[in-house]
């Protein structure tokens, strides 16, 4: 089989590699580039000194008492037992240094929590296994999803640098400036976590979370999402690029203009037809990036969570209700409402070769405007 | 208030009353007898123990490179949900159970626990309840992937129909454990032998006592929140569901009210062992007894306040979060208050280093280290750094592996003597401590640095920078699967012969259960001891 033969050939490698990829992983929580993040990065280090000397002390004790008070050394038993004196100092000395350490915690927790003010506004929408970023006050928005090929994942490929760190999109925001960051879900609980700024909030479904940050120093930062989100869940990372206000609105704007046109050219699509080909290959890129983490490449799904699509009665009876269902999502379901995350192309494209793959040969051609017809409730 | 009836006893039963009892498998079925019981609880938790040990080494296997080579990333989920739900409910939870069962009333001279009928039911129902779990699975779709917290709704609206078979085998170890702990609550309370006053207690009573009460308050809420989540799921409530007006940040309340006293059950009783164990081999009275029992409530106390610290990211108004922020941090202090007390007792002892008394320093050293980790993540601002990372993952099996179960392995070489009448190997038991103890740290210490360097926990596939530490994290977990077979190999030696144990067994050890013979006959205190 395929696995012993890959686990054979990496043992030696990994044994290798070690060496290699030593230096590449930090062994501490990272400063980050933010004023709240170094404030975290120093209460986690005073926190740390604070029980390595309580360790070495208490320890220190103990080893001594291990080495000196043996039976073996032919020492006697003490009898000394209870003293309330003892019992309180020892109860006293924590208490103090616990408040030590409580008021700048509560200094940065309440900082934490202002979110007054901001100069720009990202509405961040979890959903399996993928983040979505609307700019509030503007047209801009759009998803990001994972970049790096499955090939990596399944090791037929070799990783590249930033394996399952990558998007297609990068969430871009302004150096300099205060950014407010409203968390919701449309799906389970997921939570949006980018080590860099020290921030981590859950996504909530049906409720909206905020959290704020200013980073001063122009870069690329990668998160991922930490909290259980269902089968993808490692698989759904983050990329916020934080440009130079100047670079960051030549950004925004031609992202604005590009989105008026892409409107403009969808309208002239309707009138056309794509040729069969044309809609099968296109169709299958879209397919392998937003329909095979549950369906599987091969059509199968996962009988019991994700039904097959291979042989489906739904595709093979009723194409307007294939049609419904990619655009409007399954409620109760992880079946999503991809009429907001596609184009009406790419929808067209996957819908047609949804009907035609693996042995679904219905022949049929969907067309641009077949979809936009049931999008605007007309049906066929 | 009850009249008791005696009726005239033919001699087959007068006999069986004695130490008769019947053979094969009807005695293990319709025993009443607490140490037929006991032991019954200890095997099951370490055949459990295996099981979920297991799935834990799949779980590394799959980590020990990042890609996707053994298991798709469905069934890894299956395995660190199940994984985590038998350790918890399966191997710790019934191993103290048992260990209550077969200590307890030989410790404050009872004959038996007072409910034995209620005893071997709340056994029995056990093995169905994992079967029922484990079962769920080989069903189209797998499993409960959901991971042991089960949070909704990835456990209500998003989940597999084996969700239903979860909910009714957490059901089933609910029922066990609050029959488990009123019987325990109930011995404590009316059988203890004349003179045997609450202040004369063995801690491991204590902590028993404490923890059955903390049993009886949390079970039901678990019990609610799971048929929160069947009647969500399958007849249409909203509870977890805003769409409906339900709120998805609910289940992690009432979850967590009912989660962290938990941990605090997979606890206590680990101090009332320790605190039994030093004394006996430092040959030297516990220092402070009292400040023991107190430290032992205050704990049970606060941890009814403190369950949002596991929700810090929830985004809980920050009022509540400063409330939760200091009421976790000054459990660290009837938690220190404890370590210190078992330091001040070994101080001028005169120690020996049997393997009992080997765990049990083991154990204050990592629970220690555990409680520090726990500490840090108490600091509400750095806690949204560690949370659901490795650094999480570090911190709990700490508490949990060299914590609880180190104290259950401790406790099983300080009463095997006892049980079986044969002492253990002590040179095999050596071995067995030290493999856990390297191996135990090279798998776990290395989880901390992996979690502040970034990787999210109950992930199967990583980015490359985390490919070393995670391979040396799964030899770790590998060679500490490997150490546990000698236990086994120790316990089975040990139960089919040995040297003879003494009554006394260990030199300084002091209590009743040390005044029976050993093996400890079926029946011991059918007369209450004189308690000097």
């Amino acid at each position: 089989m395929a696995k012993t033969s890959s686990i054979r050939w990496t043992l030696p490698t990994l044994l290798l590699a070690a060496s290699a990829n030593a230096a590449a992983m930090p062994l501490n929580m990272t400063r980050g580039v933010t004023e709240i993040s170094q404030e975290v990065y120093s209460l986690h280090m005073l926190i740390f000194w604070i029980c390595c000397v309580i360790g070495a002390v208490v320890f220190g004790i103990m080893f001594v008492s291990i080495l000196l008070h043996r039976k073996a050394r032919g020492v006697q038993p003490a009898q000394f037992h209870e003293s309330t004196k003892i019992e309180i100092l020892w109860t006293a000395i924590p208490v103090v240094i616990l408040i030590g350490m409580a008021i700048p915690a509560s200094k940065t927790l309440i900082a934490m929590d202002d979110t007054s003010a901001a100069d720009v506004t990202v509405q961040i929408t979890g959903s399996q296994w993928k983040w979505h970023y609307k700019y509030l006050g503007s047209d801009l928005e759009y998803f990001s999803v994972l970049a790096t090929p499955r090939e990596q994942i399944t090791n037929r490929f070799a990783k590249g640098e930033n394996y399952l760190l990558e998007v297609d999109r990068p969430l871009i925001i302004p150096t300099g400036k205060k950014i407010r960051f409203l968390m919701t879900s449309d799906d389970v609980i997921h939570s949006w976590w980018v080590p860099a700024f020290a921030i981590k909030k859950d996504a909530n479904p049906g409720f909206i979370n905020e959290a704020w940050t200013r980073v001063e120093e122009p870069g690329v930062y990668r998160g991922q999402c930490a909290e259980l989100c269902g089968k993808d869940h490692a698989y759904m990372p983050i990329v916020v690029i934080a440009k130079s206000p100047d670079d960051y609105a030549a950004w925004k704007s031609g992202e604005e203009t590009r989105i008026a046109q892409e409107k403009a050219a969808e309208q002239e699509l309707l009138a056309m037809n794509m040729d069969m080909s044309e809609l099968m290959a296109n169709g299958e890129r879209t397919y392998i990036a937003y329909c095979a983490a549950c369906h599987q490449p091969n059509g199968a799904g996962l009988p019991g969570i994700f039904p097959s699509l291979a042989g489906s009665e739904l595709i093979l009876a009723d194409k307007t209700a294939h049609i419904d269902i990619v655009l409007n999502g399954k409620a109760g379901t992880a079946m999503q409402a991809f009429g907001r995350q596609l184009s009406l192309k790419e929808l067209a494209s996957v819908l047609t070769y949804t009907r035609n793959a693996w042995g679904n040969d219905t022949g049929d051609a969907v067309q641009a405007a077949d979809v936009y017809k049931v999008q605007q409730g007309e049906g066929e | 208030m009850s009249v008791v009836i005696t009726e005239p006893h033919d001699h087959e039963e007068q006999h069986e009353h004695h130490d008769h009892k019947p053979g094969g498998i009807k005695r293990w079925l319709y025993t009443t007898n607490h140490k037929d019981i006991g032991t019954m609880y200890l095997i099951f938790a370490l055949i459990m123990f295996f099981i979920g040990g297991t799935m834990a080494m799949i779980i590394r296997l799959e980590l020990f490179q990042p890609g996707m080579q053994f298991v798709e990333p469905h069934f890894f989920n299956q395995m660190t949900t199940v994984h985590g739900l038998i350790m918890v409910f399966g191997a710790v939870m019934p191993a103290f159970t048992g260990l209550a069962n077969w200590m307890i009333p030989m410790m404050i001279g009872a004959p038996d626990m007072a409910l034995p009928r209620m005893n071997n039911w709340s056994f029995w129902i056990l093995p169905f309840a994992f079967l029922i779990l484990l079962l769920s699975l080989f069903m189209p779709g797998g499993g409960p992937s959901f991971g042991w917290t089960f949070y909704a709704p990835l456990s209500t609206t998003y989940s597999g129909d084996s969700t239903a078979l979860f909910v009714f085998s957490v059901h089933i170890m609910g029922i066990s454990s609050i029959m488990g702990a009123i019987n325990v609550i109930v011995t404590i309370w009316n059988m203890r032998a004349p003179g045997m006053t609450w202040m004369k207690m063995p801690l491991f009573v204590w902590t028993w006592f404490i923890t059955a009460f903390l049993l009886i308050m949390v079970m039901p809420v678990l019990a609610g929140v799971v048929t929160m989540v069947l009647t969500d799921k399958y007849f249409g409530t909203s509870f977890f569901d805003a769409a409906g007006g339900g709120d998805p940040v609910l289940f992690q309340h009432i979850f967590w009210f009912f989660g962290h006293p938990e941990v605090y059950i997979m606890i206590l009783p680990a101090f009332g062992i320790v605190s039994a164990i030093i004394p006996t081999f430092a040959r030297k009275k516990l220092f402070g007894y009292a400040s023991m029992v107190y430290a032992t409530a205050s704990i049970a106390i606060l941890s009814f306040l403190v369950w949002a610290h596991h929700m810090f990211t929830t985004g809980m108004p920050v009022f509540a979060t400063l409330f939760f922020m200091y009421a976790t941090m000054l459990i660290a202090v009837p938690t220190g208050v404890k370590v210190f007390n078992w330091v001040a007792t070994m101080w001028r002892g005169a120690m020996t280093f049997e393997v009992p008394m080997m765990f049990a320093l083991a154990f204050i050293v990592l629970f220690t280290i555990g409680g520090f980790s726990g500490l840090m993540l108490a600091i509400t601002p750095a806690d949204f750094q560690y949370h659901d990372t490795y650094f999480v993952v570090a911190h709990f099996h700490y508490v949990l592996v060299t914590g609880a179960i180190f104290s259950i392995v401790a406790a099983v070489y300080y009463w095997l003597p006892k049980w079986t009448g044969n002492m253990y190997d002590e040179s095999l038991g050596r071995w067995h401590f030290w493999c856990s103890l390297i191996s135990v740290n090279l798998l776990f210490f290395p989880m901390h640095f992996v979690g502040l360097a970034g990787m999210p926990r109950r992930i199967p596939d990583y980015a490359l920078q985390f490919a070393d530490f995670n391979a040396f994290i799964s030899i770790g977990g590998f060679l500490f699967g490997l150490s546990q077979l000698i236990f086994v190999w120790v316990l089975i030696k040990c139960a089919r012969g040995g040297v003879k144990a003494t009554d006394q067994v260990w030199e300084g050890a002091e209590g009743l259960e040390w005044e029976v013979p050993s093996p400890a006959p079926y029946h011991t205190f059918e007369t209450p001891p004189v308690i000097k």
